[in-house]
């Protein structure tokens, strides 16, 4: 009868790091959500510090120095390649999700072809324009001496 | 349909967030190599540079639109992945209410900041 | 794509049992099932229930992929048990587990109740004020071909939920109406005879509807038919949208094409029959 024990089978928050074949896209959705909620925490921590210079410059200098220290400058560093990449693949989801980069409905012929086809191409060059800022980025953490 | 309406919002503070923070970025980050808004030189950091960008007025504004921006941005994105984890109905509630005053609180002491140095920086 | 030849062999089929009546929690049992070039995971399960374990249960109608019964998560990916080859996925061992973010029923069956529910929410149905003309018809509903094309591949849909186990959003929020529903949602609201935008928005805009889709893409990786919801649920979203900026263009209903004048039926051909329903 319908009324029977049911077993519950949610993949829960597990599913949304994927953990299995699944493309490309799914784990730049993972990506997007991690680095979102890095770049949120460092945002609140960089209200309230930057606001430091307020109260003089010798308190902006006293947290200034803490920060050049090499573990916050890679902390840092790693903050940034968190906002080059949620920029970017930013820009990719707002023109999916605004339905510019789907394609209109077709109709579908074996093998299929789906909108994510159809966004491809725009996921790689969002890839490469992401890695290049990066790269920019990290020349100038580390390679340019400050 | 409130959800249209706050996600509708959520893309436009994204593309307020990308041309603003970009600037931001590109004056502290890229500084070595393009040295925007840097006249002492140096660091984008050291308080000569910080100083001499705190006097133009556009700066101060741009910063609180910013923060006006990145908080809606970052605190809806924040209340999306935390509402998909399927909460019961008063703990959204009590999520919304909460990230509202956080917001509020975080972007008047945060405007608060940004205004006084503009001042503090004319002063001398 | 070019299929190797195989040559037939033993595959080890790790099956995720669940019976209600004596267990707590599913577990795995293994089978070993011999393999001929062909066989489609469904043959194989059948296999196993003539020969090895008649209390294997599944749930399976057509065979040809075509009802949208045999869903299943073949080595952890949902697909159409009947529609999936065993060489194309398996050259030693294969997994098989019933459909996840459904409740188990038994064994390999999947409890499908809430992708119902929440597809008929979304108004799956031409939606009209015109009470009259849908109860006694004077004609047909016009509609050109490009309009038709513009919902037609989300009309595909086979209700098999495997968008639905595939979607990350679903594994964690099991208020979230999902990749199939939203899609229908899209093919109604596409579709020129329809006026129900109005209606669907208050569901499909509302905080477990198409916003909580962030395009992961998994729901049309798995579609067997091809419908691709993703692509629905961004179109649904831009219509969304778009009506809350007020930039949604206003749709004129399709008009009602009169009965062919002047034509007489060939004699051959009988009147329609009246109807039977009260």
């Amino acid at each position: 009868m319908l009324q029977d024990k049911r077993c519950p089978n949610s993949i829960g928050v597990w599913g949304w790091l994927g953990g299995g074949r699944w493309g490309l896209e799914r784990y730049l959705y993972t990506l997007h959500r991690l680095t979102g909620l890095g770049i949120l925490l460092y945002f609140i921590l960089h209200i309230l510090v930057t606001s430091s210079r307020v109260f003089s410059e010798k308190a902006w200098e006293t947290w200034m120095g803490v920060f050049s220290s090499p573990v916050f400058k890679i902390g840092e560093f790693l903050v940034y390649v968190a906002f080059a990449y949620h920029a970017i693949n930013g820009i990719r989801l707002i023109l999916i999700e605004l339905g510019f980069s789907v394609g209109k409905a077709e109709e579908p012929i074996y093998p299929y072809k789906s909108s994510l086809n159809v966004q491809r191409p725009l996921m790689i060059v969002s890839i490469i324009v992401a890695a290049v800022l990066i790269a920019a980025g990290g020349y100038d953490f580390f390679a340019l001496a400050h | 349909m409130r959800e249209t309406k706050l996600w509708t919002w959520h893309i436009f503070t994204g593309i307020v967030i990308l041309v603003l923070l970009g600037i931001h970025m590109i004056t502290m980050h890229l500084d070595g190599i393009l040295g925007w808004f840097n006249p002492a030189g140096g660091e984008a950091i050291d308080w000569a540079n910080i100083v001499a960008r705190a006097k133009l007025l556009i700066i101060a504004i741009l910063y609180i639109v910013l923060l006006a921006a990145a908080l809606y941005h970052g605190l809806y994105g924040f209340r999306t992945i935390l509402f998909e984890l399927g909460p019961r109905q008063g703990i959204q509630k009590f999520i919304n209410v909460l990230f509202w005053i956080l917001g509020i609180c975080l972007f008047v002491f945060g405007t608060w900041a940004a205004l006084k140095f503009y001042i503090i920086a004319h002063a001398g | 794509m070019t299929r190797k030849l195989q040559k037939e062999t033993d595959i080890t089929f790790h099956i995720r049992r669940y019976n209600p009546d004596v267990d707590d929690k599913p577990h795995w049992q293994k089978f070993i099932v011999h393999v001929e070039p062909g066989m489609t995971v469904l043959d194989g399960l059948h296999q196993i229930r003539e020969t090895q374990d008649a209390s294997l249960s599944m749930r399976y109608s057509c065979r040809m992929g075509v009802c949208g019964s045999c869903g299943m998560l073949l080595n952890g990916r949902p697909a159409l048990a009947c529609n999936t080859q065993i060489f194309d996925i398996a050259s030693k061992a294969l997994t098989v587990a019933s459909l996840p973010n459904f409740d188990i029923v038994k064994d390999l069956v999947p409890d499908l109740t809430p992708l119902f529910s929440k597809h008929i929410s979304t108004y799956p149905y031409i939606v009209r004020d015109d009470a009259d003309e849908m109860l006694n018809p004077t004609g047909e509903f016009f509609q050109s071909p490009d309009e038709l094309t513009e919902y037609l591949q989300f009309t595909y849909c086979i209700k098999c939920g495997l968008c639905m186990a595939a979607c990350p959003t679903m594994a964690t929020d099991p208020n979230y109406l999902g990749p199939q529903p939203l899609a229908q949602s899209y093919r109604y609201t596409k579709d020129t005879r329809d006026d129900g935008f109005n209606l669907r928005k208050k569901v499909v805009g509302g905080s477990h509807g198409a916003f909580r889709c962030h395009y992961a893409g998994e729901c049309s990786n798995v579609c067997p038919k091809g419908v691709d919801p993703a692509r629905a649920i961004q179109l649904m979203k831009r219509e969304l949208v778009l009506d809350y900026l007020k930039l949604r263009k206003h749709r004129t209903k399709s008009a009602i094409l009169g009965k062919p004048e002047g034509v007489k039926r060939r004699p051959e051909i009988p009147e329609a029959p009246c109807f039977t329903k009260e």
